[in-house]
């Protein structure tokens, strides 16, 4: 096998772990309606499933996760709102389940803290970077007396 | 505190401070979901028996006393380890176990119980899983600890051992009887 070759199979190898999966959703559980179906779709998308975690439950094949699917396609039947679903699942699994954690107190240190971080570590860079500059150009001023010095160094060489 | 130290101490200071976060992290199991309705009145249900001549289980069961439910399937492999002990608590009367069983076939669950030996006061069969969802049960075993006014005290995720009886089932159980 020449080299560029195996390059370009290990690529196409490596971009095709990557891809998103398949959706799970078996036939005949998606609903008749298009419109209830991509709102089940979307919710679904939003909701992890907390047997395998990093998936959700629309990408898990998982038997909870189908049985949420069931759920969340039978109340929006019913004509349940998006949210009295969210806040369903959530009164049931905690928001855990919400693949977006919510934004409220318990979870402001997740949403501010890497801006936190990066304005701390932005002013240390600042402080730090303006120190440097500084002591470069108090080098760079020598007074009259350490000037005289300097040059007698250097003529006895 | 002089810059320099300071210098020193600073970077010191926030790696302590970073490497016992993760230290902690690491002590912490994400398999374990901490449950919203703890403190929660037990969800409304009504299941059907297990077996044809038996009573099924509802949420008005779970009043007036101490009690234990634990989701039980015959298809959970990890339930028949913990299932020895269940029998102990009902053998020395110790609290009441309630059983639901989930998402199982009742033909094989009571082959299960058969073979194992059958702890439950009383059991449910929760053939759809929905009343699970509504506990918000997502793996087996899971057990649920109700106190005297049928609020649910305690979730107990995976297979109870000796330890976890000792050390948190039984004396919780003390606390909520006295």
């Amino acid at each position: 096998m020449r080299f560029s070759t195996a390059i370009g199979l290990s690529l196409a190898l490596f971009f095709l772990a990557g891809a998103p999966p398949v959706f799970a959703i078996g036939a005949g559980e998606a609903l008749d309606d298009p419109a209830l179906e991509q709102r089940a779709r979307e919710i679904g998308k939003s909701l992890r499933c907390l047997v395998c975690q990093n998936q959700s439950i629309d990408d898990s094949d998982a038997e909870l996760a189908q049985d949420l699917r069931r759920l969340v396609r039978e109340r929006l039947s019913a004509g349940d709102s998006d949210d009295a679903i969210f806040d369903y699942v959530v009164s049931r699994y905690g928001d855990f389940v919400l693949l977006k954690p919510p934004f409220k107190p318990a979870t402001y240190a997740l949403w501010f803290g890497p801006g936190v971080v990066l304005l701390l570590a932005g002013a240390g860079a600042f402080v730090y970077l303006r120190n440097q500059s500084r002591r470069r150009t108090a080098d760079a001023d020598l007074t009259e007396a350490e000037r005289q010095r300097l040059e007698g160094l250097l003529e006895d060489d | 505190m002089q810059i320099s130290q300071l210098r020193f101490v600073l970077p010191v200071a926030v790696f302590a401070v970073v490497a016992a976060a993760l230290g902690v992290g690491l002590t912490l199991d994400p398999k374990r979901v901490p449950s919203p309705l703890i403190d929660k009145p037990v969800p409304e249900f009504s299941l059907p028996p297990v077996t044809e001549e038996g009573e099924g289980l509802a949420s008005t069961d779970l009043q007036g006393q101490v009690t234990l439910v634990n989701f039980f399937a015959s298809w959970c492999v990890s339930c028949q380890v913990e299932h020895p002990l269940l029998n102990r608590l009902t053998e020395e009367d110790i609290v009441p176990v309630y059983g639901i069983n989930w998402k199982d076939e009742p033909a094989n669950a009571l082959r299960w119980l058969k073979a194992l030996g059958d702890p439950y006061a009383r059991k449910g069969s929760d053939v759809s899983g929905r009343v699970g969802i509504d506990w918000g049960v997502y793996g087996l075993p899971e057990s649920y600890l109700i106190d005297r006014h049928g609020r649910i005290a305690y979730k107990h995720i995976g297979p109870i051992t000796e330890r976890d009886l000792d050390n948190t089932i039984l004396p919780l159980i003390e606390r909520l009887r006295g």
